[in-house]
């Protein structure tokens, strides 16, 4: 079978796009199991939640970087109060609390959804509009520029980790929680603000993945399984191997969509999972497990 | 255990299956359909304690064990005229084994986090397979099917009346319960115990801790799948979203609510958390889960060794 | 059993502590006090609970029963991080520096405290490098990389970042060698001098008696004697009691 090279060059353009978007969520993920051993399951509804929170920031003022910057900002209070309340309580337990505690969450916040806004799904406006010519299709620039702008933060939030006060902070406490509380650093109060920081970034993703499309209080559903699957193959705990994992499971899925239907492209994304699992079970990057 | 407490036990069990048997004599056909559907939810639970109560180890794919029991028994209801039970419950129970095999492969390999994540990836393929494979499996529509005679097919047939199956049912879960029961409480169990509590010290003293792993899989699996068979021949019907990770996630709520490694609780647990979303369905709609997900956290933070562990504080004062 | 040191100006006064790892009990009530500016050590076999003793001062290990005060204060129970603050700082035996973050970064962690001026941050960096030349030369090296004295130096002056009135030492000089030893002990004298307290956990009986005033013994996790430095040898019956085979 022919398969034209245009339409593999796209689907690698779409992979990466996709790509860059799924490993901000995942960094998110990998940033509170790293440092507070915390498998948040309620990840995804942070993202749909965020979506929505851009959806009425647009219908109100109509403009995207402020709907980006307010769910942002309104996860990560949210994020915060979630941690205080829920996952405090459970330091020191069985890990298996805190999945039970994040996975009821999710339910909470999915029909918390459907109740404040309905069945619908919702759109978001692209800020940027117009497309351009890339090879035989028309490709829309705000494709790019939401590639770009994730690249922006999982960057900024990369500089702000290596140079900052509080990125040593968190480096610090991801090493050794102890020590880091004997030096003084109230580790309480950094998983706190790690938890804030993942929940803003998954807002964050859902604003910019909205206007792709649509929002809907399933949303978050699809995306905390591949974001799982990307932290396992890229190694829990490593933010790099996020990324890379992102991107290489979001190629083969496009490239996938070439002989299959996108809802069963996702299988690619097991199949990877299951792979490294049997071959490489800490993952591309991973460290040995603790 | 002393034979005073073996006489209570037994007491106590026969009063519960009598009452249980007596019920759908008594109870409008709603609260029947509600108690047998009950009744199957508890035996999921229950074949997940194995795995989380235990030997420890936390599966979120008891809704492919589940799901593949359903859609096993409906290929045997479909495929054959006239439907045949034991088929059913042979497909039914074959599809779920295989699949517990897979499972139990990787649960030798994987510890905790990656074998929850493993298990629920599972369930996941099936989903997606199993919902984007329309042609042989319906799809999202799923199947519709009808049940068969209960008895010896081409000997001797009863007709499956609502009350009959919820007779079937009950007799089922019971002999399940007590074959459950007898096995956690073998030295099998024991040392399924011990893995769960210190795998390396198990290990150390000479047990083949993958071998018990990979049985604990097996048996979970199969009365799993046994308790999707039920679904299937109650309700006649087979979806995809019996096999969506989200079955997997209420099982692990009812074992969590009811009280792990007890049997018995996370049957209590179906039961309450079933209750409960018939109640709270009335002044929430379908909004339930807000205040039902809101309970469950609390009781993970506040109760967590579930109502069963709380009530036997609670009595021991 | 309780041991008196000047009454006046106690810095720390731990009373009748009990700890345990688990089930285990380790310290049967462990009582002692440092008074500020001085040096004291602890000392006994492997295994008797004194590293024990320094964790339940910090916070580190859960204490069932006893008191501990810090400049009359009760702390037990208090979290690691506001002892810290309150100006106790905890070098570990196995030093536990941060091995993925520069030396500076290492120092950062204690050097970027509230209430810290530019100015003031940069003179203490500049007096605690003038300690450990070393660690200025390698300030942008993982703590990894160190060699083991270089590491020890770190989690010295990681702790000296803290300002603290007291440090607690828990076997500085394990597995070093011996040029190490002697820096340490040149270090642990400048402190004294600058008025820091410290409390000082040790196998290595002369430098021991050297730099501190006085000595406890512990022996099966309590504290069983004790005795001023001054007026002990190297060769006392008592430390071969406390300390031999």
């Amino acid at each position: 079978m022919e398969i034209p090279w245009e339409f593999i060059a796209v689907q690698t353009v779409n992979g990466i796009v996709t790509g860059m978007i799924l490993a901000l969520v995942a960094s998110g993920l990998t940033l509170i199991f790293g440092i507070m051993d915390v498998v948040n399951f309620a990840h995804g509804e942070l993202f749909m939640l965020g979506a929505y929170i851009g959806v009425v920031v647009m219908s109100f003022t109509g403009n995207f970087w402020l709907a980006l910057a307010t769910a942002a900002l309104v996860m990560a209070l949210i994020g915060a109060a979630l941690q205080i309340v829920a996952l405090r309580p459970l330091i020191g337990r069985d890990p298996l609390t805190t999945i039970l505690a994040t996975f009821g969450i999710s339910l909470v916040l999915q029909n918390y959804a459907l109740y404040q806004f309905g069945p619908i799904t919702r759109k978001i406006a692209e800020p940027i509009t117009g497309q351009f010519s890339l090879f035989y299709l028309e490709y829309p620039w705000y494709r790019l520029a939401m590639a770009a702008l994730s690249g922006a933060i999982m960057g900024g939030f990369w500089l702000f980790l290596k140079y900052g006060k509080y990125g040593i902070w968190i480096r610090a406490t991801t090493q050794d929680r102890v020590m880091a509380q004997a030096m003084g650093i109230p580790v309480p109060w950094v998983h706190t603000g790690v938890f804030a920081i993942g929940a803003a970034m998954a807002a964050a993703s859902g604003v910019l993945f909205g206007p792709l499309s649509g929002v809907d209080s399933q949303m978050g559903l699809a995306w905390i399984l591949k974001a799982f699957i990307v932290v396992v193959v890229g190694g829990m705990g490593s933010f790099g191997g996020s990324i890379v994992a992102a991107i290489f499971i979001s190629l083969l899925e496009a490239y996938a969509t070439i002989w299959v239907t996108p809802s069963q492209a996702v299988i690619v994304s097991f199949v990877v999972l299951i792979l490294t699992l049997l071959f490489r079970p800490s993952g591309l990057f991973g460290s040995a497990p603790r | 255990m002393t034979q005073r407490h073996a006489a209570t036990f037994w007491i106590g069990f026969a009063v519960i299956v009598a009452l249980l048997a007596a019920a759908p004599l008594v109870l409008p056909s709603f609260w029947r359909h509600f108690l047998t559907e009950m009744l199957i939810w508890g035996l999921l639970a229950m074949s997940s304690d194995i795995l989380i109560g235990y030997t420890g180890m936390v599966s979120f794919g008891h809704s492919a064990f589940f799901g593949l029991g359903v859609y096993g028994a409906a290929a045997a209801l479909l495929l054959v005229s006239p439907p045949n039970l034991v088929l059913a419950l042979a497909l039914g129970l074959g599809a779920a084994a295989l699949v517990a095999l897979c499972v139990a492969y990787f649960s030798t390999r994987l510890r905790d986090i990656y074998f929850a994540i493993t298990t629920l990836i599972f369930s996941q393929i099936f989903y997606v397979v199993i919902f984007t494979w329309t042609s042989v499996t319906g799809g999202e529509n799923g199947l519709t099917f009808t049940r068969p005679g209960l008895g010896i097919p081409g000997l001797y047939t009863i007709r499956f009346t609502p009350n009959v199956m919820h007779w079937f049912v009950l007799g089922v879960v019971a002999v399940s319960y007590v074959v459950l029961r007898r096995i956690t409480r073998s030295p099998f169990g024991m040392v399924l115990q011990s893995i769960r509590e210190n795998e390396a010290r198990t290990r150390a003293i000479g047990y083949h801790v993958e071998h018990y792993k990979i049985v604990a899989v097996m048996l979970s699996g199969l009365f799993a799948g046994l308790a999707g068979v039920l679904y299937a021949l109650q309700n006649e019907f087979a979806a995809p979203d019996f096999v969506f990770f989200l079955v997997s996630g209420e099982t692990v709520i009812y074992n969590v609510m009811g009280g792990i490694g007890t049997l018995v609780g996370p049957i209590l647990g179906a039961a309450v958390f079933l209750l409960l979303r018939e109640a709270l369905s009335r002044f929430f709609t379908e909004y339930y889960l807000i205040p039902l997900g809101i309970i469950f956290i609390a009781m993970v933070i506040f109760m967590p060794q579930g109502l069963l562990g709380f009530a036997r504080r609670w009595l021991n004062r | 059993m309780s041991a008196s040191g000047p009454s006046d100006d106690l810095l720390v006064k731990v009373e009748d502590l009990h700890a345990y790892y688990g089930k285990s009990h380790v310290l049967h009530g462990v009582s002692l006090t440092v008074g500020r500016g001085e040096v004291v050590a602890l000392i006994g076999r492997n295994g008797v609970g004194k590293s024990t003793t320094l964790k339940g001062i910090m916070g580190l290990v859960m204490a069932r029963q006893g008191r501990v005060l810090f400049e009359d204060k009760p702390i037990a129970g208090m979290p690691a991080h506001r002892l810290a603050r309150l100006g106790i700082a905890y070098v570990p035996e196995d030093r536990r520096i941060f091995r993925l973050l520069t030396v500076l970064e290492n120092l950062r962690t204690g050097l970027d405290r509230s209430g810290m001026t530019t100015t003031r941050r940069q003179a203490l960096l500049d007096k605690v490098f003038g300690y450990f030349p070393r660690l200025a030369e390698r300030r942008d090296q993982a703590g990894g990389t160190l060699s083991g004295g270089e590491q020890q130096m770190l989690a010295i002056a990681r702790a000296m970042m803290l300002e603290p009135k007291i440090i607690l030492l828990d076997e500085p000089t394990e597995g070093l060698m011996p040029r190490m030893v002697s820096q340490i002990k040149e270090i642990i004298d400048a402190l004294h001098r600058e008025g820091v307290a410290i409390l000082l956990v040790e196998q290595n009986v002369p430098l021991t008696l050297e730099c501190s005033q006085r000595v406890y013994f512990m022996e099966k996790g309590e504290v069983r004697h004790h005795a001023r430095a001054s007026e002990l040898s190297v060769n006392d019956p008592v430390i071969h009691q406390y300390l031999g085979v």
